[in-house]
């Protein structure tokens, strides 16, 4: 009697819209910030193993495992400075700016076809329109600082994200005409015989590129050049804000490469003959890491890219080529039906 | 038109959205406040001054300073309404057929003229 009164209160607390409401944004919230320390210990990793070092090795006894809490646990120790020239309110602002709209994207991405937060039938649109709203918060970070090395790397930031945005969204855009469907779970589900990769290779290789010059990552990492800008528009940061910038870089490896493997490797769907022997979260977590690696892989390969170069190399080759793929995909789709 | 029901799916599909931008708030609120409690807080002048390589600071930090891409901010622009107006035909011209296909196509033809106009004047230089 009192176990199965125990029961329907559990049940009826699970299907209350407010409790699952707040599980479902504490969920988010934790994958939010275990993901991006995943992804940033990796760097450290394979960056030290990619040039003969061991990296991190005695926090957390076991390969240096911890290091990144540690890190966290230290920045928040830090002394939160903000010069004497800055706009203080704004610069206080900048790092949230930057990091939430990464967290509401998480809320869109699926891990099984019944495991997300939300199936917002814009998925995708709303990916895209969130995750060009962290360049706003660097703009607030580069100009509230007061400092020149800070404006010219604000700058440069802007400048990238609008050569870069255009190629990353038509690239998008190629893949919702190849699936009629702008949700995520239903792009993922119209690739369980072949993968959207398949038609659109060049497509994938332009939303990568574009992901890449987002993220600010390299060799598109000019606005933030330690060699000649200290480090762009996080230059007078420290602590705690410094840490939620640095959260936010990992974090926005993680929702893209996340999107990317929605959009063109299946999303959390297996390739097509192999599929059943791993659950459908295990392969989009695989898909999420070898993204990640790629990206990492990539800093420690490539020169950094000049700025005139970084421009050119958008409008003249990636956004004219993007243009191509949504006319061609358009044709075949038409002429095939 | 939307039903009574359809209509509150579709908000509550958004109070999720919502209720994530909450805890990242919250997030950052209760972090920012974790680091006044424990971080020490000794400003100094020096300590406060503007960063420029260990030497004083020469003039002020929002100096004049060139946006060397006004004109890219301009072809942005354009090219953006173009993908707000991409994403709804994207979804549903497989249903529209060929004359969709050849609107889109004219539509796109034109900005690809003017991105190729705006090279050949030499505006796509970085200054």
């Amino acid at each position: 009697m009192i176990a199965q009164a125990g029961a329907s209160f559990v049940n009826d607390l699970f299907n209350n819209f407010w409790v699952v409401l707040v599980i479902k944004a504490v969920l988010v919230l934790g994958f939010f910030l275990v993901a991006p320390l995943v992804v940033g210990y990796m760097e450290h990793k394979v960056l030290a193993h990619m040039q003969a070092r061991l990296g991190p090795w005695y926090a957390g006894r076991f390969h240096g495992w911890a290091q990144l809490v540690a890190d966290g646990v230290k920045f928040v120790q830090k002394e939160d400075v903000i010069p004497e020239a800055a706009d203080r309110s704004v610069f206080s602002l900048a790092p949230a700016v930057v990091m939430i709209p990464y967290i509401v994207t998480v809320v869109v991405i699926p891990f099984s076809h019944t495991i997300y937060a939300e199936n917002l039938d814009i998925g995708i649109f709303f990916v895209l329109a969130m995750s060009s709203v962290s360049v706003i918060g660097v703009l607030m970070a580069g100009w509230s600082s007061a400092n020149k090395f800070s404006l010219i790397g604000a700058l440069r930031a802007a400048a990238q994200l609008i050569a870069y945005e255009l190629p990353l969204v038509l690239a998008a855009a190629a893949v919702v005409m190849q699936n009629g469907t702008l949700s995520l779970i239903g792009i993922s589900e119209s690739q369980s015989h072949v993968w959207n990769v398949a038609w659109q290779p060049i497509g994938f290789l332009i939303f990568l590129v574009a992901s890449l010059a987002e993220l600010t990552r390299p060799p598109f990492d000019m606005p933030v050049a330690d060699s000649e800008i200290i480090f762009g528009a996080y230059t007078e940061y420290t602590g705690l804000k410094f840490a939620f910038f640095l959260l936010a870089e990992y974090g926005g490896i993680v929702v893209l490469s996340a999107v990317a493997s929605v959009l063109y490797l299946g999303g959390y769907l297996g390739p097509p003959v192999v599929a059943s022997l791993l659950p459908a979260p295990i392969w989009m977590a695989g898909k999420i890491g070898a993204l990640s690696f790629f990206v990492i892989w990539l800093r420690a390969t490539y020169p950094r890219l000049r700025e005139d170069q970084l421009q050119r190399f958008s409008w003249l080759a990636l956004v004219p080529l993007a243009l191509l793929n949504v006319m061609v995909v358009a044709i075949v789709k038409i002429a095939v039906k | 038109m939307l039903s009574q029901a359809s209509a509150e799916t579709y908000y509550q599909s958004y109070a999720v959205v919502l209720a994530v931008l909450a805890a990242g708030v919250l997030l950052v609120g209760v972090a920012f406040l974790a680091a006044r409690l424990i971080a020490p807080h000794r400003p100094l002048p020096a300590k406060l001054t503007t960063y420029e390589c260990g030497i004083d600071p020469v003039g002020q930090g929002w100096s004049q300073s060139q946006v060397r891409y006004y004109i890219y901010g301009f072809l942005f622009v354009i090219f953006d309404v173009e993908a707000v107006f991409l994403f709804p035909w994207a979804r549903i011209f497989e249903r529209l057929g060929y004359q969709a296909v050849v609107e889109m196509g004219i539509f796109i033809g034109i900005l690809a003229v003017g991105l190729l106009y705006a090279w050949r004047k030499g505006v796509l230089k970085w200054v």
